[in-house]
């Protein structure tokens, strides 16, 4: 019987849950890397066996740990991410330059096809990529070195390069986006970029429609329909028909178009899902109320999903990472909240359940759906 | 012989329970008792010093023979009583929350 692995990074370690298609009953392992940072694992679509994880303290620094077993052991492999030739600077959050520091590693995405390679999304915000299962890690360094960079800055979380989407049929293209400079595009298979954000408004900037600058939140596609692009910003959710040449706001009906993750039904390219925050100063839902919003058709009309989700006195928040569905017939769709909880949710949004309520805060949410 | 305490977050990553003992060529300085920690457990590369710089990373401290020797030099002899293994180099993960 198919089945699923969610697999959960938080502030002190990460966790794996496990269930059966039905979803219903969950096998939770953890915490693994006990103590550290887990911003964020991910398994290979070429082997669903193989995951990597990203491990970090501001103690101790950056691990990278792989598993070849689905997630039963682990071993760390390269940590050494060096920005190509000299860095330079990027804006600090006043303005002024600041030098390009690695920091950490915030998401990594492994290529749909090959399981040794795999690219890795930095703070401060740059993409590197291995060919060699994690050993080694060079950067690609075409997306800090064609022009804008020293016109971007931190968001609160730091200067972090956090969505990385591989186009599903031309290995060439590649989105990636970062906060707070916006989506950038490759169609050379990472060597060249140029930044994606016509369209994006952004009033926490000196000129609101500048080329670089906006906090995009965060980015997804559906494979069947790749030129189709949605956008969690700072403020507003922002749709694409063009592959990023040009955007449009689809916030429509939203209480609140503040938030960070957005994902795509994994069989409906038209159904999206959205977790509305209050605000950028207040970083929890509004009317304490935990809701989903789901569009289908493509955005402007949204609709709150509550049933199993609390609806008063809740005050958590749901990081950019932090969503994922799985690609079961019924859709699968989880979420993971600063509180702790791990939501899951069998019927496409329809209904929710908490797989667990109290780990560590969740730093990301990925599922892989097993055969 | 060298004895090295490592915290507890860098004994998981090195799989090494209890206190590392190392073999140290040359003068024992900390640039050489690291070297060699790091040669003998390369996941630790990075978590100690900066891979690029070198450098001690900003959280972490030396501490032996009740000295903090975070601030000295890297090729400082180390006290006698570390060089022969006497007292513990000690790697220390600075007290800060979280």
């Amino acid at each position: 019987m198919s089945g699923v692995r969610v697999l959960v990074g938080t502030r002190k370690g990460a966790f794996v849950l496990r269930a059966d298609g039905k979803r219903e009953s969950w096998n939770v392992e953890g915490p693994l890397f006990a103590g550290w940072e887990v911003y964020h694992l991910k398994g290979s679509p070429g082997d669903p066996d193989r995951i990597y994880a990203s491990q970090s303290t501001g103690w101790f620094g950056q691990q990278i740990q792989r598993s070849n077993d689905g997630g039963k052991t682990w071993d760390p492999v390269g940590n050494e991410f060096v920005y190509d030739g000299v860095p330079g600077t990027h804006q600090w959050y006043d303005g002024t330059p600041h030098p390009w520091e690695f920091a950490r590693v915030w998401h990594m995405e492994p290529s749909l096809t090959d399981p040794d390679t795999v690219y890795a999304g930095v703070e401060d915000a740059a993409l590197f990529r291995t060919v060699d299962g994690g050993k080694t890690w060079k950067e690609l360094a075409g997306l800090r070195g064609h022009g804008s960079g020293p016109r971007w800055q931190p968001g609160a979380g730091g200067m972090c390069l956090h969505t990385i989407l591989l186009h599903p049929s031309d290995p060439e293209r590649i989105f990636v986006a970062i906060s707070a400079a916006g989506a950038f595009r490759s169609d050379d298979g990472g060597t060249s970029w140029r930044p994606i954000n016509k369209g994006l408004r952004s009033e926490g900037i000196p000129e609101p429609e500048a080329e670089v600058g906006h906090c995009v939140h965060r980015i997804a596609l559906h494979p069947s329909r790749p030129d189709v692009l949605f956008m969690q910003k700072h403020w507003d959710v922002m749709r694409s028909d063009d592959a990023g040449e040009s955007w449009r706001e689809v916030s429509g009906n939203l209480p609140s178009d503040f938030g960070f993750p957005i994902d795509v039904h994994a069989h409906e390219p038209d159904t999206v899902f959205v977790v509305p925050i209050e605000s950028d100063s207040k970083h929890f839902p509004p009317e304490g109320k935990l809701r989903v919003y789901r569009t289908r058709s493509g955005g402007e009309e949204w609709e709150p999903l509550t049933r199993g989700l609390p609806q008063r006195d809740c005050y958590v928040n749901v990081l950019r990472d932090a969503m994922a569905v799985d690609s079961l017939d019924a859709c699968g769709v989880y979420f993971g909240t600063t509180g702790g909880q791990v939501y899951a949710s069998a019927d496409a949004g329809d209904s929710w359940k908490p797989i667990v309520r109290d780990l560590p805060a969740v730093l990301s949410v990925e599922v892989q759906t097993l055969p | 012989m060298i004895r090295v305490v490592l915290p507890a977050h860098l004994r998981t990553l090195a799989r090494v329970e209890g206190e590392v003992a190392l073999e140290v060529k040359g003068d024992a300085t900390a640039r050489a008792v690291l070297d060699a920690l790091e040669l003998r457990h390369p996941t630790l590369r990075g978590a100690i010093r900066d891979r690029v710089t070198g450098q001690r990373r900003p959280f972490v401290r030396y501490f032996a023979c009740q000295r903090d020797l975070s601030h000295d030099p890297v090729d400082a002899p180390l006290p006698e009583a570390v060089a022969d293994g006497r007292e513990p180099f000690r790697v220390v993960g600075a007290m800060a929350g979280g």
